[in-house]
């Protein structure tokens, strides 16, 4: 029985790091974002083997299914971006990944493995161990956490107003890209003027609206 | 698991999960790449988290609540940071974090 759960714990633990390191080592941004949701998954079965499920349940839902989302949705708004060959990490990738190295090496392992850490021993096999549910979570988050709930609420509907404020669609003429319908009619326009004379390289300024009445007059 | 795996290994996952964040935090062009380095930076803590709460006091519902609370402040994060990432891309037209220097004295 441990020998197996060792065997998952190890695999599980395979998993997260191969996964991390392909999301900060692959070259397209939409693949490290696909990645990024199987590190996530990993992390939700490494809750379930720690035996908190409801947090493994939050963890596909949030992490998974929203931020996921969001990072993706994120990538695509920002295109011309994901394509290989584009260099993805700065100059000084092989400082940062020694002191990331040295941090792990030097710092936190030997820390972490010499550290008596003075565990509770497990209870003999066989009998059931008191853990706290969700039951208990959703008492204490009516009771004794009641007021940080409150908080986080709030915190979330700020973060929504102020994602929503910030990412507004401003007017065209501050904006510096075109919006997808914009780029779509410049397009169709730029094919109806290759079909009558020699094309003229349209640039990524001029907005859909200022340019369709001088190509139709 | 209590007896299988000892609290350090779990531990050690976490911490080469929060190294392998920073390194891609502090190494990548991309804004976005930037803000999952983050991402994995905040798993490698709440991984930290549950094991504690899962070895030390699993009765007791505190660590749990920590993780719930800080998976939603990375939920408010990630919004936030990708809105501003949208909002970055439309002004300079690059998600470059290098090329976006405005601010350099």
């Amino acid at each position: 029985m441990e020998v197996v759960v060792q065997v998952v714990f190890g695999l599980v633990a395979l998993f997260i790091l191969v996964a991390a390191a392909m999301v900060v080592s692959v070259r397209n941004v939409i693949h490290s974002a696909l990645w990024l949701i199987a590190c996530f998954f990993g992390v939700g079965a490494l809750y379930l083997l720690l035996e908190a499920e409801f947090l493994a349940v939050v963890q596909v839902l949030v992490y998974v299914g929203a931020v996921s989302v969001l990072i993706l949705f994120a990538i695509m708004l920002t295109r011309q971006i994901s394509g290989e060959g584009v260099r993805q990490l700065t100059a000084r990738w092989p400082v940062v990944l020694a002191i990331a190295v040295l941090l792990f090496a030097t710092v936190m392992a030997p820390t972490l493995i010499n550290q008596q850490w003075n565990v509770p021993p497990a209870p003999p096999l066989g009998t059931p161990e008191p853990i706290a549910g969700p039951a208990e979570l959703g008492r204490g988050f009516v009771n004794e956490f009641l007021i940080q709930f409150q908080v986080v609420g709030v915190l979330l509907t700020v973060a929504l107003i102020g994602a929503i404020v910030i990412a507004f669609e401003e007017r065209a003429r501050r904006r510096k890209v075109l919006t997808l319908a914009e780029e779509l009619e410049l397009k169709r326009l730029r094919e109806r003027a290759t079909q009558t004379e020699t094309p003229e390289p349209v640039e990524a300024e001029p907005v859909a609206r200022e340019v369709r009445p001088a190509s139709e007059g | 698991m209590l007896n299988a795996v000892p609290l350090p290994a779990v531990l050690t996952l976490a911490a080469a999960l929060f190294c392998i964040g920073l390194f891609g935090a502090l190494s990548r062009r991309n804004l976005i790449g930037v803000l999952m380095g983050v991402e994995l930076m905040l798993n490698a803590v709440n991984i930290n988290l549950v094991a504690f709460w899962r070895y030390f006091e699993p009765r007791y519902i505190t660590g749990q609540t920590f993780a719930i609370f800080i998976i939603a402040v990375a939920a408010a994060e990630a919004a936030v940071g990708l809105a501003m990432v949208i909002a970055v891309y439309r002004h300079y037209v690059t998600v470059n974090a290098d090329e976006v220097d405005q601010l350099r004295g």
